[in-house]
């Protein structure tokens, strides 16, 4: 099972900026997490991680129980799809399909299996009539759902989605989360990074909030957003999803999605 | 005044008008909200009413765009600077890659203005504690996270103090904390006589941000009026648009078959 675990991770970025420290987390296969945090806390810092794009500076980071210090970044491609926060420094081909080939390819798939990964990642993200378009000629937000199906298409065990509904219109944000949804219902382990508490309190099962380059906090989203944390999450400048705050408001305990609302609405009585 | 009479706009090498029929203006110290689907012609609006279109991108014009008076297509792109300033989605690209430290960067566009050194001092000194990040002053701008280069590429327009400001879509990578401070910062910038006009998928900023709301729908303005009127209009999911948060739960609320009280 390709657990993600970090031991006491600490990263220091080069000119002595304390990115990560004592980090200690464990993401079990299968599970839907949520990291959270202020600007600059480290978030990106921690999934870079992941995939071994960032090597620890002390502790360790396993993933499927080998460590990313002494495996390849190309070996932990096939275990960790990362889509990062900006899709213009992870685009490069001159094709959308080019584009979400590169990393299947690269894992060796050919003829009608690729053509079907091609297929599917661009189906998920509304973007099978783009074959042929240059990346460049999309506009911001459909050059990050590109990004996106370009980790989908590898069809890893881990996907992580660095701010996936940055700059996603309404309907662009409900893509992301059925893709959110549709990796968790195959098993499969997705960690998005996100300051969108409407979407996190929707999609995710556990919450990590990052404070000051340590996480603060850990737990269920009913847990994270109930009123007793508010402080907490102030203190690494954020806030509840407009639901909790609602419901805490008209008395009715913990509501962090709009659907815990109003089943509490109906019933009454406390979450 | 920043105003914009029968405007299209079609990129070089492309057949597609990608703005068509815009009218709009945009009085001194308004403050105009851009909401719109995916590719809807938000950036693109951006792009021409901030005259980086034609001027820096090429492509056709049709119709005026005129600020202060003086048509965008004939202004070379140091007049441009002085009297507009422009925020682009991805700060990445705000960047002058030439500073080496925050503060430098943040410098960077009221140096160019031709300011007095202690003037441009004390505007940076200004900006950087307005939105929070006085403390990042000695970082180098290129290490910082996404949502910290953002904070970075407003504070140095913030510095500029423009007389008119296109921001496309300037709080996406920000914490709530972050988005609150530069909504404050932009506020205040309005008060002073600045006119804004702001592209944005977050309609909770612009709730108590803007007076007026302008829908782009295929390159078109399917919608203005006020803030108050446009933001709760029904037809907003039709166009793309997430509406503010208030909105949607109470609509939910609604179409549950129950009341409540929202705060």
């Amino acid at each position: 099972m390709s657990d993600i675990v970090c031991t006491d991770l600490r990263y220091d970025y080069p000119g002595g900026v304390r990115a990560l420290d004592r980090i200690s987390l464990t993401i079990g296969q299968g599970e839907r997490v949520a990291i959270v945090g202020q600007n600059g806390s480290g978030k990106t810092t921690l999934i870079r991680h992941f995939n071994g794009l960032l090597r620890p500076t002390e502790g360790a980071v396993t993933v499927d129980r080998w460590d990313t210090r002494f495996k390849p970044v190309a070996a932990l491609a096939a275990l960790v799809g990362l889509a990062f926060q900006d899709p213009d420094k992870q685009i490069f081909a001159g094709s959308v399909e080019a584009e979400v080939s590169f990393g299947p390819r690269n894992l060796g798939r050919r003829g009608s299996e690729l053509e079907s990964a091609v297929a599917s990642a661009l189906a998920a993200v509304g973007l099978s009539g783009e074959r042929r378009t240059n990346p460049y000629d999309l506009g911001y937000s459909r050059r990050k759902l590109l990004s996106i199906a370009s980790v989908l298409a590898m069809n890893t065990p881990v996907v992580v989605l660095d701010e996936p509904t940055t700059g996603q219109d309404a309907r662009g944000v409900r893509t992301i989360e059925k893709i959110v949804a549709r990796i968790a219902a195959e098993g499969r382990t997705v960690v998005c990074v996100s300051h969108d508490m409407r979407f996190v309190a929707e999609s995710f099962e556990r919450v990590v909030v990052m404070g000051g380059a340590r996480v603060i906090l850990d737990a269920a989203p009913q847990e994270v957003f109930a009123q007793r944390n508010w402080d907490l999450l102030g203190s690494t400048n954020l806030g509840p999803p407009y639901s909790a705050r609602a419901g805490h408001e008209l008395g009715l305990g913990a509501t962090p999605t709009e659907a815990s609302l109003i089943r509490a609405l109906r019933s009454g009585t406390s979450a | 005044m920043l105003k914009l009479s029968l405007v299209s706009y079609r990129y070089a090498g492309t057949n597609r008008l990608a703005l068509r029929d815009i009218n709009l203006e945009l009085a001194d110290g308004e403050v105009v909200g851009v909401v719109g689907a995916n590719e809807a012609g938000k950036t693109t609006l951006c792009l021409v009413a901030s005259g980086l279109a034609p001027r820096s991108i090429g492509g056709t014009l049709g119709g005026s765009v005129l600020i202060d008076g003086h048509a965008t297509a004939d202004l070379q792109m140091h007049e441009l600077a002085a009297l507009v300033g422009i925020c682009f989605q991805n700060p990445y690209t705000q960047l002058s890659q030439v500073a080496d430290t925050v503060f430098e960067e943040v410098a960077f566009g009221a140096m160019n203005l031709g300011l007095d050194r202690a003037e441009v001092i004390r505007r940076v000194n200004e900006a950087l504690a307005a939105i929070g990040i006085a403390e990042l002053g000695e970082r180098d701008p290129r290490r910082l996270s996404g949502g910290q280069m953002q904070l970075v590429a407003v504070a140095g327009l913030l510095a500029m103090r423009p007389r008119h400001l296109v921001l496309d879509e300037p709080v996406a990578q920000l914490d709530p904390e972050g988005r609150a401070l530069v909504a404050d910062a932009l506020r205040r910038l309005a008060a002073a006589g600045t006119g804004l006009l702001i592209a944005e998928h977050d309609t909770d900023l612009l709730v108590g941000l803007c007076s007026r709301v302008v829908v782009i729908d295929n390159g078109s303005i399917a919608e203005v009026g006020s803030a108050d009127e446009v933001l709760v209009d029904p037809r907003l999911e039709k166009w793309g648009v997430e509406p503010p948060a208030r909105v949607r739960l109470a609509r939910a609320v609604a179409a549950a078959g129950m009341t409540a009280e929202l705060p």
